[in-house]
């Protein structure tokens, strides 16, 4: 439905986008998933017509839609900040886009009413946006992007601006509006959690590159590049270079792990911290080896409870930084007390470096 | 331990005390100068107006109302008229020159918006008789503007001395103050607005008649007082640019003082002056309370 093709666009020395091709499909909630300055927000701002790419194409069902003016785009955008109109009331702000539409007064009306009502704002109407609280002006902000009926809509970083309790509730709304309304979401986020919970597919963006695009329990457990695999999720990542058994890691001998990659490549290996196993091991020798379960040797450094879960962070001779370990509950592990690490093969997975 | 909780209970009090004096540092001076240089001259101006003139200037003290009735003259009332009429119109062309100058200088980078915002203040850096002077020169009959014409083949054109050549005067000297906080009210609008509005459908021209220029109207305000109200009292510019007719209330006022010698008549028109300089602040402060 939207087809992105071979888009850059410098800002002097710095490149934004660096030829990005994605294909977006009708009804999807995708995600565009990167760090701060990665160019996504850059990508979004040319969807939308407030920045034009120095090279690439962008078609909307077919149709070209760089030829067209940022106002005649069937494209709406949800503003990070929201953008409200401060000197209207929410109904006047959510009817904008419809005036422009030069509808009858009656169906605006009915549409507005429609609208708010879908979100939940139908007694605050009246208000202007700044007797709102932020999850209410989010909302507004929502309500004026969809009431337009857009093809396609875009999601500036929504739910940051909340706190974290509104934010859950928020998510779920989305996700639910989504379904309703039926319309493609695009959605810009530095926040994996979010990305993971809304979207259908996420495109991890680095440097101004599409690193990977997948479903979110792929991305989570397939990792395909070593940025990919750090910035999503946490993950315990080994150096060194693939072999038959998973990684010959530098100096940790050979860790398990899947791998279909020819023997000798360079790797990363990645282990979720819950994939981990936590062994209290006899103080025995340490230093690994492929055998049985046990695949490394260690003490434990720290111990966080948060509640749900407990952070262990271990430290292992010959690794410079401590492995996390994540378990559930709390644990009867404490600094100092020698442990074994140990994960199935299956767990380890190999990224080519 | 007794001796920490004696000094503490004594501490508070005291800080209370000496607050006040504290204030008073503070608000003195301005409050002296208030006082001093503008409350007791208005008092005195005030007096005068309900007294008859002396013979060589001053005041008799006799209470008359004659100077209020005078004001009601036809030619007085059309002096003032006349000069509302000419505060106006330049205060409408500083309004339609100022606000696309001070909207382009709020869209340039960085760096060069303090060069635009210091030329605009550059002019204020000379001394504004000598600027004035300067029209004079350039529009005279044999001045540099009729002689370039005069190459072309045009003109000589009778420029001075008439209200189009006030009302010039007048926007040029007082443009800066309309550009500066219509600057101030543009530079300060969300960008992201703008987008939002174009995002919604909006052509630029609808944009900016119902978002940028209703969010900018407290700049447009303020901008269009800064000009109006030198103007409306000015007495040098249509002295001098005007030809010295007695054709704005400023020149009538200053001619009561100084040629004709009768200040309590003087006073009357400086109140009168006042009086619709404070209806319209009065007007405005009420217009920005319902917006």
């Amino acid at each position: 439905m939207l087809q992105i093709t071979g888009v850059s666009r410098r800002f002097g020395d710095v490149t934004a986008l660096a030829d990005v091709s994605l294909e977006i499909r009708q009804g999807e909630f995708f995600a565009l998933l990167g760090p701060s300055g990665c160019g996504k927000t850059t990508l979004l701002r040319i969807l939308a017509g407030f920045e034009s790419p120095d090279a690439g194409t962008v078609t909307l069902d077919g149709a070209d839609l760089l030829g067209q003016a940022a106002h005649r785009r069937p494209v709406n955008l949800m503003f990070q900040s929201y953008a409200l109109f401060p000197h209207m009331t929410v109904a006047k702000n959510v009817a904008y886009g419809l005036e422009r539409e030069k509808l009858p007064k009656a169906e605006i009306r009915d549409r507005v009413g429609e609208v708010l009502e879908k979100v939940g704002l139908s007694a605050m109407a009246g208000r202007r946006p700044q007797q709102l609280s932020g999850g209410q002006r989010q909302r507004v902000a929502l309500a004026r992007a969809i009431v337009k009926r857009p093809r396609l809509l875009l999601l500036d970083e929504p739910l940051s601006a909340l706190d974290k309790k509104v934010r859950a509730e928020m998510q779920l709304e989305l996700k639910r509006l989504q379904h309703e309304v039926g319309i493609t979401f695009v959605v810009v986020t530095h926040d994996q959690e979010e990305a993971m919970s809304l979207a259908d597919r996420i495109a991890v963006f680095n440097a101004g590159r599409v690193e990977q695009v997948d479903e979110p329990v792929a991305l989570y457990e397939r990792p395909r590049t070593p940025f990919t695999a750090g910035f999503v999720g946490a993950s315990n990542l080994f150096a060194g270079r693939a072999c038959s058994a998973g990684l010959a890691a530098d100096g940790l001998g050979v860790l398990p792990g899947a791998s279909d990659l020819p023997d000798g490549t360079p790797a990363l290996l990645a282990v979720r911290p819950e994939r981990l196993r936590l062994g209290v091991g006899p103080g025995g020798a340490s230093g690994g080896g492929p055998g049985g379960a046990g695949a490394l040797r260690g003490e434990v450094a720290d111990v966080s409870f948060y509640g749900g879960v407990s952070h262990v962070s271990v430290v292992v001779p010959g690794r410079a930084e401590p492995v996390l370990v994540a378990t559930q509950g709390a644990t009867q592990v404490r600094a100092g007390t020698r442990v074994v690490l140990s994960w199935a093969p299956g767990d380890g997975v190999l990224v080519p470096q | 331990m007794t001796r920490s909780t004696v000094s503490g209970a004594t501490a508070a009090p005291r800080s209370r005390r000496s607050r006040a004096p504290g204030r008073l540092a503070f608000l003195g001076p301005g409050l002296a100068y208030l006082i001093v240089l503008l409350l007791v001259p208005l008092a005195l101006l005030l007096s005068y107006t309900v007294f008859r003139r002396g013979r060589f200037g001053g005041v008799v003290y006799e209470v008359t109302g004659e100077n209020f009735t005078r004001l009601l003259d036809p030619l007085y009332l059309g002096v003032i008229a006349s000069s509302l009429k000419l505060a106006t119109i330049a205060t409408v062309i500083a309004l339609l020159v100022g606000y696309p100058t001070a909207y382009l200088i709020a869209q340039l980078p960085r760096k060069w918006k303090t060069v635009a915002l210091v030329a605009i203040v550059l002019p204020f850096w000379t001394n504004f008789l000598v600027r004035i002077y300067a029209w004079i020169v350039l529009l005279s009959g044999p001045g540099l503007v009729n002689s370039t014409l005069e190459g072309l083949g045009l003109g000589p054109f009778e420029f001075l001395y008439n209200q189009g050549t006030i009302v010039t005067g007048l926007v040029y000297s007082y443009l800066p103050l309309m550009v500066l906080p219509l600057y101030a009210a543009i530079e300060r609008l969300d960008p992201q607005l703008r987008e939002a509005s174009a995002n919604l459908g909006a052509r630029p021209a609808r944009t900016f008649v119902s978002v940028t220029l209703p969010l900018t109207l407290p700049g447009v305000v303020t901008g269009c007082l800064f000009v109006f109200v030198p103007s409306f009292g000015n007495f040098i510019i249509p002295e001098l640019l005007g030809g010295g007719r007695s054709i704005m209330v400023g020149n009538l006022v200053r001619d009561q003082f100084l040629k004709a010698r009768d200040w309590p008549f003087g006073s009357t028109l400086a109140l009168a002056l006042l009086a619709v300089l404070v209806v319209l602040l009065l007007l405005q402060a009420w217009s920005a309370r319902r917006a």
